[in-house]
């Protein structure tokens, strides 16, 4: 979540003080992103040196600042709002591989621990539709936030029924450990291809 | 205790010797007034056996069901049938309204079967669908009703009268998720109202407005989520995960 450009965003409104940015932006994000002060203040200042964003030259003392968006401010908050952000997974996923690792452990029963995450996974969901079904429907910052977690916690659920699923139609032998080969004795690297899926960052 | 449907040590053989195949294996399953509980589990795990043997339309093999204080397996073809009529409302994913009555008359039919005279059972149809905020559509006919207003006409008709339990299987069905969420608000909101629910999904995001879910497999009982400790939980994290 980009703070920098949340912020950006609200002083398109027009000028603004940092508290009252503060309050705004919670206000928006259905008080589920809290955010502290301090950060705000480190990202107006980092907006300023960027030249996004501009204060009140005379600072008095005891005055709170006020901050306002540039044009450049402006157009950089066009250009992310048109740039959908990155889509690579994470380099690795705990769960993914708290799972691979699970299924060659011997006297683990892999489906009772998928199951044991889709409970917990689940209960969370539980949570979130119900901060939906209390909220009222003309809350749309809440509405937008507790969606987009209902469908990414949805995506792990599906991810933990389709390893049940494969598991079923292929329960795992005992891992073979191979005997060392003549080459690999000999200090030779093996050619054997290997596959990279996603991003190694 | 005020469970409306309770299920003690539950079993399901369809035939019989080597082509025997269990679909429900010693299930303990109890929903109280008030609570709508969730059934998830993959296909084949037992969940649709679960509810129709809970809605008394099919007999279990093993153990005891009882819907209102009543021992189901004692019950006459008669009562059961009964039962089923006055106490039970049932929710399919499709082919739920009658297409040549108007969403009032469809509310007020399971009444009228009942014996109650058409003006009263009229008034009492109007009555829900004034509660589920559906009066204005009294008139419309299925063909008219797009599938979600479809889907809530025929909630009000499984909740109309004096029925306890509410079994639902797949509600949503093919409705996209702005009509799905709207369909299961009033489901949520008929148990609030007085009602057991119990509702059979292989959706995550429906089972997650229920108060509880249990999760099937192979027509076992594996785990059920703990009540919840509520939507506070979730605003004293970081904000900048």
């Amino acid at each position: 979540m980009s703070v920098r450009h949340a912020l950006l965003a609200l002083l398109t409104e027009g000028p603004k003080y940092g508290l009252q940015l503060r309050q705004e932006f919670e206000a928006r994000t259905g008080d589920v992103w809290p955010l502290n002060v301090g950060q705000v203040y480190t990202t107006l200042q980092r907006l300023e040196r960027e030249g996004h964003a501009e204060s009140d030259d005379a600072e008095r003392d005891g005055v709170q600042k006020r901050f306002r968006i540039t044009e450049g401010g402006a157009a950089e908050l066009d250009r992310w709002l048109r740039t959908p952000p990155g889509t690579v997974p994470p380099p690795r996923d705990e769960l993914v591989m708290k799972v691979q690792v699970a299924v060659r452990l011997p006297g683990v029963d892999v489906r009772d621990i998928l199951q044991t995450h889709r409970r917990q996974f689940v209960e969370e969901m539980q949570r979130y539709t119900t901060l939906k079904a209390e909220a009222s429907p003309d809350d749309i910052g809440l509405g937008l936030v507790v969606d987009a977690e209902l469908f990414r916690l949805e995506a792990v659920v599906r991810w933990l029924d389709a390893a049940d699923a494969r598991l079923l139609r292929q329960p795992l032998q005992p891992p073979q450990v191979p005997a060392p080969s003549a080459a690999a004795a000999a200090g030779r690297a093996t050619k054997t291809p290997r596959r990279r899926v996603g991003a190694r960052r | 205790m005020t469970a409306v449907l309770s299920m003690r040590k539950v079993s399901k053989v369809y035939g019989s010797g080597a082509a025997a195949v269990t679909a429900l294996r010693q299930v303990d399953l109890d929903v109280e007034v008030g609570e709508l509980v969730a059934i998830m589990g993959p296909s084949g795990s037992g969940k649709s056996t679960l509810l129709t043997i809970a809605g008394s339309l099919e007999e279990a093999t093993e153990g005891k069901v009882r819907v209102c204080d009543a021992d189901v397996s004692d019950l006459s073809a008669d009562a059961q049938a009964r039962l089923r009529r006055r106490s039970i409302g049932f929710v399919f994913q499709d082919l739920n309204l009658l297409a040549g009555l108007s969403a009032a008359e469809n509310v007020a039919l399971p009444l009228e079967l009942d014996g109650i005279g058409s003006r009263a059972a009229r008034a009492r149809a109007m009555g829900v669908l004034e509660e589920l905020g559906l009066a204005d559509r009294e008139g419309a006919y299925p063909d008219d009703m797009s599938g979600g207003e479809r889907q809530r006409v025929a909630i009000a008709r499984a909740v109309v009268g004096d029925r306890r339990l509410l079994l639902a299987d797949e509600p949503t069905g093919a409705l996209d998720s702005a009509n799905g969420e709207s369909v299961m608000r009033m489901l949520r909101s008929a148990c609030k109202r007085g009602l057991a629910g119990v509702m059979v999904t292989h959706d995550s995001q429906l089972a997650a407005w229920a108060d509880r879910v249990v999760f099937l497999r192979d027509g076992r009982v594996v785990d059920q989520t703990a009540p919840s400790p509520g939507p506070e939980a979730l605003l004293t994290r970081d904000a900048t995960r």
